[in-house]
């Protein structure tokens, strides 16, 4: 035990996207000692591929005010977002555009010299009145430009990064206190602990659960699982949005810019389908809608290709000169993976899985809450969380394009704010017992060969391949854009099988040395629990709302199921309330949701 | 299709080996990671290369494909002359098979000060730039930090202690020439002497393999008659 290395810091955060590098910035600058563990090197956090924006009401382009962004968020959340989070987000965007423009990141700009916005999917002036245009873009490579920006300005900071460490564990105390994790050297294979007086997960989403993705390869919610083991539950996570417009067949993204931009889908008779599902913001409707009306026109044949199979995004009738200067990302991806050239040809696409709308509980401070007794959100001392892996929740049942950079840019920024007024507090770090190391050191080993064999002794072996195919084709086929009983209650079943295959995971390499098969087995056991989390959650949930639609349950059920789902390992599913007041402005009360 | 693969594993190999893998059915349009992948999954899982997002974006599988620099994720199996080769980027350590140690790379990214430096205080609001002005960060801003492009290049192979490389100078460049950056002087100042940036000898190795289309090479040259214009 003695051998194993143990850092200090004041503060360790577990991912290096744009929520995790915001937050170490905040502290770095404030003079903090902070770790960043991440599993890629910074750059190759997922916030890199977002294209479209980041939405603010700047009113660079069209009037504009925080409070009718606040109205689209809560709208486009269903009425299940927490309306004082989405207060303090909307209010806080503004500043937080300009911050990361300080920060270097080269916005596309206006004759003016002002920041270009351009229109997105369920932005509205003036309380669902015209089409806003709130969403600030450097081109279609906004996440790009962010997450370098910000990687840039913390080495500037000297902020201390542990690239390529993999986070296996928290380590919680038998109080609940978290005190920092286990974490591996990738490079090497050695185990370092590190002690931390605060934690803060910035570990993204989930996207990998289903087998056509927009997601990177390493959106394996791995901070999600860490949650879940430590006995923390996962809030709302049967809201998975679908993004209406992924290569069809590929999942490559095709920012919603392109319809902010102007163009349209039609379908396999050419007609403007969106036209009959949202007469009045048309192609920019919320995601949930368009990603619906698209599945409704493939399954009622109306479809394009010879197999009838996708719908097409129409660029073309906007120029060249449009195109190359406002999405030359998508252009560069359509002319690589389907060798057209969007400016002449329509782009095929379909309803690709992309967004983790649920995840981690917290409060609008990023501190992680759970239920305890009475108490539905009661922090765990130490612990915070932040963006796509967090559920503040800002994007309730459906997340609005632009809004998610802006979630972990707003959220990093508070959650470290918070971080510095805690650790005033709570100046010195906690004994960790050696109990709690062993525990964690031992599970780190779970995947040696020479382990402990799991009960039952003479099971067969299983391979991470193998049960990550079949795991994202149950999610695919049972937990997708349209759901009902029957094909939920087979999915929980298929799902928990494949979690008890898990445990008899073997893995042949064995080396020290960058051993990528047994990141990817932790990986797929995050993968797992994210999974059982999402299908139990979906199939307990009988209404449609927001990303989640029940065929057998067709309508919204404000009175049963305007509340929070919670899934643990421990409890299975609890709910608890909606945060219906707002801070400071009037709530808006569930109305039918009409585009 | 048949695959030649650089393998090295440290704990077990004494010298680096080729190893052949051969995938079958591999469909038209298929990119060279899918394949690698393919491999990994259903032959043989020790073999190791970094990935991430599968769309050029985040730069992570850059490796040398037929004694081409490129992403294996945008890199289309169509295009590829059988048995296709596949190395590590070459010029730095291998750390194991596919994956290189890029310390040094980053060492000199960080060197050139990549981050905006404004010494004036900062307005509520964005700080303006024209149209014009922001063009000019264009083809410069998108590089993916892959190290395709300083990989390729024979001065950063003899100095890559000296010798800053395409990709940081272009980094260097996409700072000097952003209209907001008050360090100019500074910048240039600091790129001076024989070897950090007047290494560069227009060999263009990095203009020929960059994946994102960018041109270092132009980049250096637009620093160089800056350095020029300055000392008149």
């Amino acid at each position: 035990m003695s051998s194993i290395e143990r850092r200090q810091f004041d503060t360790l955060i577990i991912g290096a996207g744009g929520g995790g590098l915001r937050a170490s910035l905040q502290l770095a600058e404030a003079d903090l000692s902070v770790a960043v563990v991440s599993k890629v090197f910074p750059t190759r956090s997922h916030t890199v591929a977002a294209q479209g924006g980041m939405n603010a009401a700047l009113a660079n382009v069209l009037p504009d005010n925080w409070h009718w962004h606040m109205f689209d968020t809560v709208k486009g959340s269903d009425y299940l977002g927490d309306q004082d989070a989405i207060e303090y987000m909307c209010r806080a965007a503004p500043k937080a555009v300009y911050e990361l423009e300080h920060f270097g990141v080269p916005f596309s700009r206006l004759d003016n010299g002002k920041i270009y916005q351009r229109a997105f999917g369920g932005q509205s002036q003036n309380f669902g009145g015209d089409q806003a245009a709130r969403t600030c873009a450097a081109a279609d490579r906004t996440g790009h430009a962010i997450l370098h920006s910000l990687y840039q300005q913390n080495i500037r900071a000297k902020t201390h990064f542990f690239d390529e460490y993999f986070a296996v564990d928290l380590l919680k105390d038998g109080e609940g206190r978290v005190l920092g994790a286990l974490v591996f050297n990738i490079h090497d294979g050695q185990i370092v602990i590190i002690e931390a007086k605060t934690t803060l997960i910035a570990t993204g989403g989930a996207g990998q659960l289903f087998k056509t993705t927009t997601n990177a390869l390493i959106n394996t919610g791995d901070g999600l699982g860490m949650a879940m083991r430590a006995g923390i539950p996962l809030q709302d996570m049967e809201f998975f949005q679908f993004h209406p417009t992924g290569i069809a067949g590929r999942g490559m993204l095709i920012t919603e810019g392109a319809r902010g931009e102007g163009g349209y889908l039609v379908n396999g008779d050419g007609e403007r389908l969106m036209e009959r599902y949202a007469p009045k913001a048309k192609d920019l409707a919320s995601r949930d809608v368009v990603s619906r009306a698209i599945s409704i026109e493939i399954k009622e044949g109306r479809g394009c290709g010879p197999k009838k199979d996708h719908v097409l995004l129409k660029l073309d009738h906007l120029g060249e000169d449009v195109i190359q200067k406002r999405l030359p990302g998508i252009r560069q991806t359509c002319i690589t993976f389907l060798g057209l050239d969007p400016a002449e040809s329509p782009i095929p696409v379909f309803p690709t899985a992309h967004y983790t709308m649920g995840g981690i509980p917290t409060n609008r401070y990023g501190q992680v809450v759970v239920p305890v007794k009475d108490t539905p959100e009661e922090p765990v001392a130490g612990l915070y969380a932040a963006g796509e892996c967090a559920c503040v929740s800002v994007h309730g049942g459906n997340r609005l394009g632009g809004n998610s950079l802006l979630d972990i840019l707003v959220f990093g920024r508070a959650a470290a704010n918070h971080i510095i007024e805690y650790l005033k507090e709570n100046k010195y770090h906690k004994v960790i017992d050696e109990d709690i190391v062993s525990n964690a050191v031992q599970r780190a080993k779970r995947f040696d060969l020479n382990s402990e064999p799991s009960p039952g002794g003479d099971e067969v072996k299983e391979t991470v391949a193998v049960l990550r195919k079949e795991l994202k084709q149950v999610m695919e086929d049972h937990c997708s854009v349209f759901r009902d009983k029957q094909f939920l209650i087979e999915g929980v079943d298929k799902v928990e099988q494949l979690c008890d295959r898990m445990k008899n995971v073997k893995i042949d390499d064995q080396s020290y040395t960058f051993n990528t098969a047994k990141v990817e087995a932790f990986e797929l056991e995050n993968l797992m629990a994210c999974a059982l989390a999402t299908i139990h959650s979906a199939l307990a949930r009988e209404e449609s709302r927001g990303a989640h639609s029940r065929i057998d349950f067709p309508d919204r059920d404000d009175k049963s199921w305007m509340r929070h789902s919670l899934y643990s390992f421990e409890n299975g599913l609890d709910y608890k309330p909606v945060r219906t007041k707002p801070l400071s402005v009037e709530s808006f009360p569930p109305k039918p949701r009409v585009y | 299709m048949k695959f030649k693969i650089y393998r090295y594993n440290p704990e077990t190999d004494t010298k680096p080996f080729v190893q052949q893998y051969e995938l079958e059915g591999v469909e038209p349009g298929t990119m060279l990671l899918a394949a690698l992948l393919r491999i990994k999954d259903e032959q043989d899982e020790s073999l190791s290369f970094r990935r991430s997002c599968g769309e050029g974006v985040c730069g992570s599988d850059g490796m040398n494909i037929n004694g081409v620099n490129g992403l294996a994720c945008i890199t289309s199996l169509d295009t590829l002359k059988q048995p296709v080769e596949i190395k590590p980027l070459p010029g730095l350590p291998v750390i194991r098979d596919l994956i290189i140690d890029m310390d040094q790379f980053y060492k000199q990214y960080r060197a050139v000060k990549p981050y905006l430096i404004v010494n004036d205080p900062m307005p509520e609001v964005e700080l303006a730039q024209t149209p014009e002005q922001r063009e000019k960060l264009d083809g410069l801003y998108e590089c993916v930090l892959c190290a395709c492009c300083s990989t390729s290049c024979p001065s950063f192979w003899w100095n890559p202690e000296k010798f800053l490389g395409p990709a940081a100078l272009l980094q260097a460049s996409r700072f000097i020439e952003d209209s907001r950056d008050q360090a100019f002087e500074e910048r240039l100042a600091d790129l001076e002497g024989p070897f950090k940036l007047f290494r560069c000898h227009t060999i263009m190795n990095c203009v020929n393999v960059c994946p994102k289309g960018l041109n270092p090479t132009k980049a250096i040259g637009r620093i160089k008659s800056k350095m020029v214009t300055r000392s008149l």
